[in-house]
C-alpha cells in the first residue's frame, strides 16, 4: 500500500480502535426469564460452553411457596483467539412459580432500571474513569412449548420490559413438539406478539450492498422468531460421531444439528454477528429513554416542590404564582425555569424536536405499539 | 441480590467437542460498525506565518485541506489579533471515511508584542470542549454527538538552531494540560543533520526543564508494550520536518520534495527528513490513540472542573444560552 502514491494511511483507524479494544476486553450481559423447569441453565451452558450452575440445588415445591423472585448474577470470563469476554448472566429464579404471579415481573423490571440509574449516577458524576456497565443487553424469554402461543403472563411480562430491555423469545424444549408444530406454534406466537403490541428485539435491516448470501440468512433470521430451541450438558453417540445431545430411545436430538432446532441460529445470532448491535440497541435506546424520562421525573418533583412551597408561602391562593420579572434570580431558580419550559415543550410539541424521534418520550399510557426502531437513526 | 463467580473458562484448553462459541467475531462487528460511522479528526497548527504550516497539512494528508488550499490568498495581511479559521474535508480512504478538520490560528506570534495571543487558542479551545458538554447534558441526545474538540496540536518551532524561544514556553506551557501538543521543527532543511540534532535535544531539554508534556505524555502510557512504543518516539521528537506540494523527477521516480541548486530535498525520504516518521506516527499508529487521550482526559479535566464550579451541572435544553466559562 505504500507504494500508492496518494495512500495517507487512516484506513488503518479500524485496526487501531480494535487494538484498544481486543486489550481492553468486552463485556456482556444476559439475562434469561422464565419459569422454572424450561431449560434457562442448561441452555445457557450450551451456549457459552460453561457449567455455571453445577452447584445449584433444585427446589421442591413447598420450598417454592415462599421463594419470591429472586435475581441472581453469575460472571464468567471467557477468552478465545486473544479475544477476553466477561459475561454476565442474569437469572430470575422464582419467576411465574407462584400460586398468584401478579407483577412477578416487578422485581425483574426493577433489576433493568436500577442498572441504569446506577449508570445514570455514574455517567453524571466527577470521576469517570472505570464506570462499570452492568446495564442488560438482551434478555432471552423462555415461553413454554406445552400451551397454545402465549399466555397471560408471557404477555405481561414482556409488554413491561419491551422498552427497557432487547427482549428475544425462545421457545423452550423444543424438542417435544414436531416440526410441524413448530411451525404452527411459531406463526402463532408472532402474531400474539404483534395483537399485542409487544416490541421485541428488531434484526437491523441489511445495508443494500450486502451479499445475496448475507440477505438471505438475514430473511431466515427474521422468520425464526421465536428461537425453537434445545439445549444439552450431556454428550452423546449418533451415527458413530459425538455430539451433544439428548438420547431418548427413538432416536438423539443433537443440540447443533440446525434441522432438529434453532440452536446455532439462535448462538451465531447473539454471540457471532448481533452482539454489538444488541450492546448499541441498549445502549442507545433503552438507555436513552431511561435517561430522558429519569431526567424529566426530576424536574416535575422539583417543579411540584416548588410551587408547593409557594402555596404554604401564600395562603388563599390555588395556582402557582408566576416569577415576577425583575427580581434576580439564583442560578438554580434560572435553571428550574428553563427546565419547566423544556418539559412543558416536550410534552406539547413531540415534532419540534430536532433530532430524536419523541414518541417513545411521552408517557407510556397513550402509547401506540410502534416500531423501536424508529427511535433509531439510521 | 445474589452473585457468583463462574472462573476463567478458556475453550482452548478445556472441551475438545465443539469447543467454539464465536466470541471473537466480536471485533468484525465493531469494526464493520465503525467503518459505517466514520470518524471526526480535528487538527489545529499554530506557529507564525511562514512556517509552511498549510504546506506541511496538505503534505500530511495527501490533499489540498488546508485554509490556504481552500481559495485565500497566500500574501493576505496578517490580521491584528490571533484568529481561529477552520476548514473541514471529508477523506476517503479503503473504505473508511474521516471528516477531517483544519483548524488555523493566523497571527499567532506574528505581532510586536505576543503576549497573551495564546489566549484565543485557549478559548477556541475550551469552547469545543463546552459544546460537547451540553450536548452531553441534553435530555435528548444525539446518538453521534458531533465531535468538534482539537484532538492534536501542531506546534511548529522555526528552525532557528539554537533554542526555545520565550513565546514557544509560554505557548506549550499553558496548553498542554488542555490539548496533545506535537512539537515540529518546521522547514528543517536549512540544518544540517548533526546541527539538527543538537537543536533537538537541547529543545527537548528545555522542555523538560520547564515541566512541559508533549504528546505522546508519559503519564498516559498504558503497559510496558505502549511505554516501550512511546518512549522510542518521544526521543525522536520534536520532529524536523520538511514540507512540500511538488513533485521531482529522482532515481525515476516521481517524489514529492524541494529543489534546490544542490539538490533535491526528498519529504518523505527519511535520510533527509523526518516527515515520513511524522506521518506514520500522527496517522497510522496513533491517531484513535489521540482523539482517546482528548475525550479521557483533557475532556473530562474539563468537565470536572466545571462540575465543581457550578456546584453540580444539571442537564440543560438546547435552546439555552451559551455560558462564558473561561
Amino acid at each position: 500500500m505504500d507504494q500508492d502514491k496518494e495512500y495517507v494511511g487512516f484506513a488503518t483507524l479500524p485496526n487501531q480502535v480494535h487494538r484498544k479494544s481486543v486489550k481492553k476486553g468486552f463485556d456482556f450481559t444476559l439475562m434469561v426469564a422464565g419459569e422454572s423447569g424450561l431449560g434457562k441453565s442448561t441452555l445457557v451452558n450450551s451456549l457459552f460452553l460453561t457449567d455455571l450452575y453445577k452447584d445449584r440445588k433444585l427446589l421442591n415445591a413447598e420450598e417454592r411457596i415462599t421463594q419470591t423472585v429472586e435475581i441472581t448474577k453469575h460472571t464468567v470470563d471467557i477468552e478465545e483467539k486473544g479475544v477476553k469476554l466477561k459475561l454476565t448472566i442474569v437469572d430470575t429464579p422464582g419467576f411465574g412459580d407462584a400460586v398468584n404471579n401478579t407483577e412477578c415481573w416487578k422485581s425483574v423490571a426493577d433489576y433493568i432500571d436500577q442498572q441504569f440509574e446506577q449508570y445514570f449516577r455514574d455517567e453524571s458524576g466527577l470521576n469517570r474513569k472505570n464506570i462499570q456497565d452492568n446495564r442488560v443487553h438482551c434478555c432471552l424469554y423462555f415461553i413454554s412449548p406445552f400451551g397454545h402461543g402465549l399466555r397471560p403472563l408471557d404477555v405481561e411480562f414482556m409488554r413491561a420490559l419491551h422498552e427497557k430491555v432487547n427482549i428475544v423469545p425462545i421457545l423452550a424444549k423444543a424438542d417435544t413438539l414436531t416440526p410441524i408444530e413448530v411451525k404452527k406454534k411459531k406463526f402463532k406466537i408472532r402474531e400474539e406478539i404483534e395483537q399485542y403490541g409487544i416490541k421485541i428485539y428488531q434484526f437491523p435491516d441489511c445495508d443494500s450492498d450486502e451479499d445475496e448470501e448475507f440477505k438471505q440468512q438475514d430473511l431466515e433470521l427474521k422468520e425464526s422468531i421465536p428461537f425453537a430451541v434445545i439445549g444439552s450438558n450431556t454428550v452423546v453417540e449418533a451415527k458413530g460421531k459425538r455430539v451433544r445431545g439428548r438420547l431418548y430411545p427413538w432416536g438423539i436430538v443433537e443440540v447443533e444439528n440446525s434441522t432438529h432446532c434453532d440452536f446455532i441460529k439462535l448462538r451465531n445470532m447473539l454471540v457471532r454477528t448481533h452482539m454489538q448491535d444488541l450492546k448499541d440497541v441498549t445502549r442507545e435506546t433503552h438507555y436513552e429513554n431511561y435517561r430522558a424520562q429519569c431526567i424529566q421525573s426530576m424536574t416535575r418533583m422539583v417543579v411540584k416542590e416548588r410551587n408547593r412551597n409557594k402555596l404554604t408561602r401564600e395562603s388563599g391562593t390555588d395556582f402557582p404564582i408566576p416569577m415576577v420579572p425583575g427580581v434576580a434570580e439564583s442560578e438554580t431558580e434560572k435553571l428550574i425555569r428553563e427546565k419547566d419550559e423544556e418539559v412543558r415543550h416536550a410534552d406539547r410539541a413531540p415534532d419540534s424536536v430536532p433530532d430524536r424521534e419523541h414518541e417513545s418520550h411521552q408517557s407510556s399510557e397513550q402509547q401506540e405499539p410502534s416500531d423501536p426502531r424508529d427511535d433509531r437513526e439510521r | 441480590i445474589s452473585h457468583g463467580h463462574g472462573g476463567s473458562h478458556s475453550s482452548s484448553g478445556g472441551s475438545t467437542l465443539l469447543g467454539y462459541i464465536g466470541i471473537d467475531t466480536i471485533i468484525e462487528q465493531m469494526r464493520k460498525k465503525t467503518m459505517k460511522t466514520g470518524f471526526d479528526f480535528n487538527i489545529m497548527v499554530v506557529g507564525p506565518s511562514g512556517l509552511g504550516k498549510s504546506t506541511l497539512v496538505n503534505t500530511l494528508f495527501k490533499s489540498q485541506v488546508s485554509r490556504k488550499s481552500a481559495g485565500w490568498a497566500r500574501d493576505e495581511k496578517i490580521p491584528k489579533t490571533v484568529e481561529i479559521k477552520s476548514v473541514s474535508h471529508v477523506i476517503e480512504e479503503g473504505g473508511v471515511k474521516m471528516k477531517l478538520t483544519i483548524v488555523d490560528t493566523p497571527g499567532f506570534g506574528d505581532q510586536i508584542n505576543n503576549d497573551n495571543c495564546w489566549e484565543p487558542i485557549s478559548k477556541y479551545i475550551n469552547e469545543q470542549f463546552e459544546k460537547f458538554l451540553k450536548e452531553e447534558v441534553n435530555i435528548t441526545r444525539k446518538k453521534r454527538i458531533p465531535d468538534t474538540r482539537v484532538h492534536c496540536c501542531l506546534y511548529f518551532i522555526p528552525p532557528t538552531g539554537h533554542c526555545l524561544r520565550q513565546l514557544d514556553v509560554e505557548f506549550m506551557r499553558r496548553l498542554s494540560h488542555s490539548v496533545n501538543i506535537i512539537p515540529v521543527i518546521a522547514k528543517s532543511d536549512t540544518m544540517t543533520i548533526e546541527e539538527r540534532q543538537e537543536f533537538k535535544q537541547r529543545v527537548r531539554k528545555e522542555l523538560e526543564n520547564n515541566g512541559i508534556e508533549f504528546y505522546p505524555q508519559k503519564e498516559f502510557d498504558d503497559d510496558m508494550e505502549d511505554k516501550s512504543d512511546n518512549d522510542k518516539i518521544r526521543e525522536t521528537m520534536p520532529f524536523a520536518v520538511v514540507g512540500s506540494d511538488k513533485e521531482h523527477q529522482v532515481n525515476g521516480k516521481r517524489v514529492l520534495g524541494r529543489k534546490t541548486a544542490w539538490g533535491i530535498i526528498e519529504v518523505e525520504n527519511p535520510n533527509h527528513c523526518e516527515f515520513a516518521q511524522l506521518r506514520d506516527f500522527l496517522i497510522r499508529s496513533h491517531l484513535q490513540d489521540l482523539k482517546e487521550v482528548t475525550h479521557n482526559i483533557h475532556y473530562e479535566t474539563y468537565r470536572a472542573k466545571r462540575l465543581n464550579d457550578n456546584g453540580g451541572l444539571h442537564p440543560i435544553s438546547s435552546n439555552d444560552t451559551q455560558e462564558s466559562n473561561l
